[in-house]
């Protein structure tokens, strides 16, 4: 057994309710930490005694503590949802590319996030807030299902103080919400977008993805400006299982952040 | 109220690309108009006669239901044309529209664009191609909203996630 497959012990130190299902729990190292994590990349959490999944860090990079965002939807994310601070978790990694949010220095940075995705890129929103001076604009899109599933959104305002411009649609609202309704893309118009100079990242649902990506498309930005952070069964994180495969690249490995000049001909090939 | 001139409706995403001559012909019935927050623009079932074009700001559009808070339907920005309802046979709003922010927009005459386009058809080629792009554009966002992407996925059979 690799040193990468032997999990480091962290103990829960805080968790947060984002909303009815999802979470975001503070780790400490309860003894050997893993390696410093860069904003995009996942760790595999380890419930012990029910499983092991893939979870993005949702935190600033280069912290002693791992922020994790899970959502609720199995065996393994529910344990780990239900989890009181002060309990142990299995954390292996970290794994895969990330956004490389910093290679946008001098350019407009867009962030376009749907749902739980906003997770991965809250991440790279922290670190390039941390630098704000590096880029021009720092353009946050979000979507999200209502206005109650709405994750990080008692953050919008702290991000706005710190240079982020942040607009957020919301699937379905009562008339309490005075924010917009919308899908996520028709914000993209909104926001006057300067196409060759602007990187985009984009985390949500696939389809999501591949919609915004064709809108910036539709603006004028290039392909090998757009990253997506893509998702499959990542399983043992070290590209040997071969559970994550799409196409020619291992997710664990090759993704979860991808250039979308490689992933747009992967993503519209029929049972790859 | 005040008079529009090409320079500022050029500016618009909606008249990108019009010749000077079409901007001018359409800049003539262009009003400049104003709304502030809390303002009903609209009735959903009232006749349907005009066209913004959003400057800044946000209207909403809702639909009331009986024994209920209004619903809000969508909302609409810079850059976005409101009230398309009356290129319809019925021209009545199919929603009511209210002014969530102080709004600022390019008003039109439906009657009068009408008119204009069939007098100049290569100008109203352009006007009814922008416009079935954006209710295509809505339309797509409609069937998007209906997936419900946002939705908890159901677990995978077998799968412990």
């Amino acid at each position: 057994m690799t040193l990468s497959q032997v999990p480091a012990s962290y103990r829960v130190s805080s968790r947060r309710d984002e909303t009815h299902d999802t979470v975001t729990l503070t780790l400490e190292p309860a003894g050997d930490p893993i390696a410093a994590v860069r904003a995009g990349q996942f760790t595999m959490l380890y419930a012990f005694g029910i499983g092991e999944i893939p979870i993005s860090v949702s935190g600033r990079p280069g912290q002693h503590a791992l922020a994790q965002t899970i959502r609720a939807v199995g065996a393994v994310t529910t344990a780990l949802c239900a989890m009181p601070a002060g309990q142990i978790v299995g954390v292996r990694g970290p794994f895969g590319t990330c956004w490389d949010e910093a290679d946008a220095a001098g350019r407009d940075l867009l962030l376009v996030a749907g749902g739980i995705g906003l997770a991965p890129l809250r991440s790279a929103l922290l670190a390039a807030l941390s630098d704000r001076q590096r880029y021009r604009r720092v353009i946050a899109l979000i979507g999200a299902r209502s206005p109650a599933e709405l994750v990080f959104g008692d953050e919008i305002d702290d991000w706005r103080a710190s240079g982020a411009e942040v607009m957020v649609t919301v699937d379905r609202a009562d008339a309490s919400w005075h924010g917009n309704v919308g899908v996520v893309t028709q914000l993209i118009r909104r926001t006057g977008v300067d196409p060759p100079n602007t990187t985009a990242l984009i985390c949500g649902p696939e389809v999501m993805m591949r919609l915004t990506a064709r809108s910036l498309l539709a603006t004028g930005m290039s392909a090998g400006n757009i990253r997506l952070s893509l998702e499959r069964n990542m399983q043992c994180g070290v590209a040997e299982c071969g559970h994550c495969q799409l196409g020619p690249l291992l997710l664990c490995r090759d993704g979860p952040v991808v250039s979308y000049q490689v992933a747009e001909p992967l993503l519209a090939t029929r049972e790859l | 109220m005040s008079g529009v001139s090409i320079r500022e409706l050029g500016q618009h995403a909606f008249a990108r690309g019009l010749t000077t001559r079409q901007l001018d012909a359409l800049a003539a019935l262009a009003v400049s108009v104003e709304w502030p927050a809390g303002c009903r623009l609209f009735e959903e079932g009232d006749k349907a006669a005009r066209l913004w074009l959003l400057r800044s700001g946000r209207v909403a559009l809702d639909l009331r239901v009986p024994g209920r808070e209004r619903i809000l339907v969508e909302t609409l920005g810079p850059g976005d044309e409101l009230g398309l309802s009356w290129l319809t046979s019925a021209a009545q709003w199919q929603f009511g529209a209210i002014a969530q922010l102080p709004v600022s927009a390019f008003e039109f005459s439906s009657a009068a664009l009408v008119d204009l386009c069939e007098a100049d058809h290569e100008l109203g080629y352009q006007l009814t191609r922008r416009l079935l792009v954006t209710a295509i554009a809505r339309l797509q966002a409609a069937r998007i909203r209906i997936l419900d992407l946002y939705a908890a996925p159901a677990p995978a059979a077998g799968g412990t996630a």
